[in-house]
Parts: structure tokens; C-alpha cells; sequence
């Protein structure tokens, strides 16, 4: 029996063991980094074709601990893909940092590990230890490079306020074992509707709210993301607003899909969800039209796209779970491109690029103005590109599941988010040319450029063909 | 869901009374305290003032930063004490635990040890453990 749950979870047994490999090579070989980067660039490759085969074989493992197949395994090629890209255009930006270590590969599988774990665990014990994993990985990874304050900055502010939220999840997970006597989240989602009724579990779930809440950034536990996103690496920031992202919101929604069934009780935290998708697409929206700092733009655009796709998790009907999981892949896509466009402009670590930077920066760099003004189109939420179908379906799920103030909100606050957007095209296009910026593009940031338009125009213009691999694998 | 709480209120209900004992308790410790400094006599000079080093003259300030190699021994200490501690409740079930699930389980915690291991070799070829 355990045999054969092992084989199922073949995809995460890569990348533990690849992660103890790596460390040997590192241990043994000075100056490895390069050959480090291709085993790992391999093995995601290798990973994601792995899970995209084993995607029809559904099972639970280990006493119904993780599963794998079907929907997981979705998450998992997705994670891979999305944390592939990120690994591709690291190495250009380390080397011109000067900060080219092996290790930095190994934090990024780890965290790997860890997204992939919580995408996978059907055990609120389990879902909090990958959740750690990851987290910690991503604070080491916050602070990559020691010696650049802002690094510091977000590695400390992430870590303390990291640690208070896992203490939360951790005291929801206790309090909702208290009701349940089990941490099974399959269990618990089946007896969902009778627990509802004990007000130690309406307690502990609050709290497990709170805890993921933190991690997908939604407010108001938003403190941490400005700063962190604006100080670590550009790099890590891409892939801790993707991947991290998609790795919480994956946790969160089978957490709460199976409860869905049962509309009865589910009301009041629906009710609370909407509250905090509210708060955050409207805060997101707002705060970030005063930002000049393209990072902290982006961190504000990234709290208000959380608030969104919990809009989702508040409708929780099928729908919204596939909308959310569609929005997730654009949303990954597009934000991973925007922020390795914006790391080819960075000179240092510590420069931190503003609107003005790129202001007229069309007529020496075509291209760059180009793609940029296509990833903001697409965040903003403008047909034919993705982001449009993404912020369409989370809107259905919400008018069908009779929250139609919703929906109006999310409308209402996508215009107000248009205007900052579109102001990044503005300067690019209608600006007079500012000081002359280096573009550091080589053939990786190029693949991973085209590969990011192309994912983003193909779920603009057929989004049916993603979303019905996605409702094929919903329960 | 509220409402259950209230329904539940009998059982907040019960603990009122330790509530006011740690009250109580937190008061009056609170109290003594401000009232031996506010009625005791009060005569400092030098001798009363310094650290208290059992009867030894005190050298220098206690305060100083250490070095960080001494935070880097005590993490990997906790690390490697953690292990051990995962061990002893093993070896000590793995009877009863081996007719249950037989060869895995002996499995399972050569690969926890395998694990930490390769973390051994990592930061003895990087020279954490190099003292100078």
C-alpha cells in the first residue's frame, strides 16, 4: 500500500530528492552555480511533464494525507511552470547583482516543495508544515543578498509579521481539531455543516482565515506586502506574488470548497469573506494610484487582485472556484511578466525604479514599451488578454451566488485600478524621454517574455479551453 | 453563529470566579510591589548599587555582543538535539510499531536521519563548524 503511494506522489519525491542532491553538489563543488541552475530548470521541466501525465490517476495517499491527481496535480504544473520561469531569469539578474549563489536555487526548490505540499495536503497538519516551509524559505529568500539594506528590511518585516499570521493558523488549526476531533480536511469539510454549530469551530475557522488571509495578502492583514515585494530581489518578489500566491489560495479553496455543499451555514463566512474581498480590492485599488515605485505598484495591484479572486472563494459555487484557479494562471502569468520586465531595467539592488524611470522609454526600447503596455492592459483587466476572463468569471460566480454588490464593487474598483495602470503606458508612450536606462535583455528574459504574452493572449481569446480542464477536475 | 455563543454563555459563566482570583492575585502582587518601594526606607550608595556577582568585584559591563559563531553552533545544536529527540520515541515503540507496519517504518526514519545528514555534509564542507 505504501508502495504505491509513493509512486503517486512521485511529482514532490523529485523535488525532495533533488533538493538533497543540490545541497551535495553545493557542499562539494565551488562555484557550482550554473550547474545548479540547469539541474534545477530540468527537473521543474521533467516535474511539470511528470503531474501533466499522472493528471487522470486520482488518489489519496497515506491515509488520506495528500492526494494526487486530478486537481493537484493541476496546481502542480501550474506552480511548476510558473516557478520555472522565475528560476529561468535568475540567473542573468544574480550575476549582474554579482550574488550568484548555489544556494539560492535550493531555498527556491524548497519553497517549491513547500507550494506544492499545500496544494496537495488534505491534513490542516500537513497544509501548515508545507505552509512553513515555504514561508521560511521566502524569508531567507527576502533577504538573498545580506549586504543590501532593503533586502533586510523585507526579510525582518516578513519574517515577524510571518510568524505572528502562522501562529494564528496554527491556533485555528487547534481550535478546529477541539470541534472536530480530527484534522482531516476531507472529514471535516463532509461534517461541515454540524460543526458550523459549535462555536470553538466557527472560532477556529475564523482563525485559519486570518492565517491564510496573511499569506495571500488579502487585507487587512496587507502590511507586510508593500515592503516586502518592494525590497526583496525583483526576482524573488515574482515569485513570491505568483506562486506563493497560487500555493495559498490553493490551500484556502479546498479547505473550504467541500463546505460548500452545504450552503446552509456556509453563509456567515461567506459573509466574512466578501468583507475582507471588499476591503482588499478597494484599498488595492485606491492606495496604489499614489504610488510612484513600480514594485510598491504592483504590491498594492497584487492585494487588490487577492481581494478579487477571494470574491471566488465568497461565491463558492463552481464557478468560482474554477474562476478563481483561472484567474490564478492569468494572474501568475502576467504578474511574473511584468516584474522581470521590470528587473531587466535594475541596475543594483538597491535602486528602486519609478514611473519616471520609464518615462519615453518607448522610443529607444520598442519591444520592452510594447510587452509592458500588454501586461498592463491584461492586470487591468482589457480584452482580448486573459486578465479579462478572470475578473469575468469571479463576477458570474458572485451574481449566481446572489451577491451582485459584489461584482458591482470588484466593476467598480477594476476602473478605479485602470487609471494606474494605464498611467505606466502614459509615461512609456507620452512622455518626454528621461535619462537614458539600460535594457539587460539576453535570450532567457526573451523566452520567458514570449512564453508569459503568448499564455496571456491564449487564455484571452480561448479561455474555454482551460477553464473546461479545470471543471473536468473539480469535484 | 453567534448566537451559539451566547447559548454557551453558562460555560464562561463558570469560570467568573477563577477570573477574579487571577484578578485578585495580579492586584495585590501589583500592589505590594509599588508599596515596598513607595513606605520602604530608601539609603543607596555604590556598594548596593553594582551587579551582584557573589561576593566577586564585578569587572566589566555584562552586555556585550558576543560573536555569531556562538548563535550558529547553538541553531545546528537544536537542530541535531531535535533528531535525537525524534529517535527516542521511535526506538523505543519500534516494536510495536514494526507488526503494524512492518519494514516501513524502520524505512521511514533512516530517511529522516538521511536528510539531516546530507544538511550534516553541507555545513561541514562550508566550514560552520570551523571555529577561527
Amino acid at each position: 500500500m505504501e508502495i504505491k503511494s509513493l509512486l503517486n506522489i512521485l511529482p514532490i519525491l523529485i523535488i525532495s530528492l533533488s533538493i538533497l542532491i543540490l545541497i551535495l553538489i553545493e557542499a562539494f563543488h565551488k562555484k557550482s552555480e550554473i550547474f545548479i541552475y540547469w539541474i534545477t530548470i530540468l527537473t521543474l521541466i521533467f516535474t511539470t511533464f511528470l503531474s501533466l501525465i499522472t493528471i487522470q490517476d486520482q488518489s489519496l495517499n497515506f491515509h488520506d494525507t495528500i492526494e494526487s491527481g486530478g486537481i493537484t496535480n493541476l496546481f502542480y504544473s501550474l506552480l511548476l511552470i510558473i516557478s520555472s520561469l522565475a528560476v529561468i531569469s535568475s540567473k542573468n539578474y544574480l550575476n549582474r547583482m554579482q550574488y550568484h549563489h548555489g544556494e539560492y536555487y535550493i531555498l527556491v526548490m524548497s519553497a517549491i516543495l513547500g507550494m506544492m505540499l499545500m496544494a496537495s495536503s488534505r491534513d490542516l497538519m500537513l497544509t501548515f508544515l508545507a505552509l512553513e516551509l515555504m514561508s521560511l524559505s521566502f524569508y531567507v529568500l527576502a533577504g538573498y543578498h545580506r549586504k543590501v539594506l532593503f533586502n533586510n528590511e523585507a526579510s525582518v518585516k516578513y519574517f515577524l509579521l510571518g510568524a505572528f499570521a502562522s501562529g494564528f493558523l496554527l491556533y485555528g488549526i487547534a481550535l478546529v481539531y477541539g470541534a472536530a476531533q480530527s484534522t482531516n480536511i476531507i472529514y471535516i469539510t463532509r461534517e461541515f455543516d454540524s460543526l458550523l454549530n459549535k462555536p470553538l469551530f466557527t472560532l477556529g475557522l475564523i482563525l485559519l482565515l486570518i492565517g491564510f488571509s496573511f499569506k495571500v495578502a488579502s487585507v487587512p492583514f496587507h502590511m507586510w506586502v508593500p515592503d516586502v515585494y518592494e525590497g526583496s530581489p525583483t526576482v524573488v518578489t515574482a515569485l513570491m506574488s505568483t506562486s506563493g500566491k497560487i500555493a495559498a489560495f490553493s490551500a484556502l479553496i479546498i479547505s473550504l470548497y467541500g463546505s460548500t455543499a452545504s450552503q446552509i451555514n456556509y453563509e456567515t463566512v461567506s459573509k466574512i469573506i466578501a468583507l475582507l474581498a471588499t476591503a482588499s480590492m478597494l484599498l488595492g485599488s485606491i492606495v496604489a494610484l499614489t504610488q510612484t515605485s513600480l514594485k510598491r505598484m504592483l504590491a498594492y495591484s497584487s492585494i487588490a487582485h487577492a481581494g478579487y479572486m477571494m470574491i471566488g472563494v465568497a461565491a463558492a459555487n463552481k464557478i468560482g472556484m474554477a474562476g478563481i484557479i483561472f484567474y490564478l494562471a492569468v494572474y501568475g502569468f502576467m504578474n511574473i511578466g511584468a516584474f522581470i520586465l521590470i528587473s531587466m531595467l535594475e541596475t543594483s539592488m538597491e535602486k528602486r525604479l519609478t514611473l519616471d524611470d520609464l518615462s519615453g522609454i518607448y522610443k529607444t526600447y520598442p519591444w520592452f514599451s510594447a510587452v509592458m503596455a500588454l501586461f498592463m492592459f491584461a492586470l487591468s483587466g482589457i480584452p482580448p488578454f486573459g486578465g479579462f476572463f478572470g475578473k469575468y468569471y469571479v463576477f458570474i460566480s458572485a451574481v449566481k451566488a446572489d451577491m451582485t454588490w459584489l461584482a458591482v464593487i470588484g466593476v467598480i474598483s477594476s476602473v478605479i485600478a485602470a487609471y494606474f495602470y494605464l498611467r505606466v503606458v502614459i509615461y512609456m508612450y507620452f512622455r518626454r524621454e528621461g535619462e537614458n536606462q539600460n535594457l539587460y535583455a539576453t535570450a532567457a528574459e526573451n523566452f520567458i517574455i514570449t512564453v508569459c504574452v503568448l499564455f496571456v493572449i491564449q487564455l484571452g481569446i480561448t479561455p474555454g479551453v482551460f477553464l473546461n480542464i479545470i471543471t473536468r477536475f473539480l469535484p | 453563529m453567534f448566537n451559539n455563543l451566547a447559548e454557551n454563555f453558562y460555560m464562561i459563566e463558570q469560570y467568573i470566579p477563577l477570573i477574579l482570583a487571577i484578578l485578585v492575585a495580579l492586584l495585590f502582587s501589583l500592589f505590594l510591589l509599588k508599596a515596598s518601594s513607595l513606605f520602604g526606607p530608601q539609603k543607596p550608595n555604590v556598594e548596593k548599587l553594582t551587579t551582584y556577582e557573589s561576593g566577586m568585584e564585578p569587572i566589566r559591563t555584562a552586555r556585550e555582543r558576543f560573536s555569531v559563531k556562538f548563535y550558529i553552533i547553538a541553531m545546528l545544536f537544536i537542530i541535531f538535539d531535535i533528531e535525537v529527540v525524534f529517535l527516542y520515541p521511535w526506538a523505543v515503540n519500534l516494536k510495536i510499531l514494526e507488526d503494524k507496519l512492518g519494514f516501513f517504518i524502520i524505512a521511514e526514519m533512516f530517511v529522516f536521519i538521511l536528510i539531516l545528514l546530507v544538511g550534516y555534509i553541507y555545513l561541514l564542507k562550508k566550514g560552520a563548524l570551523k571555529w577561527d
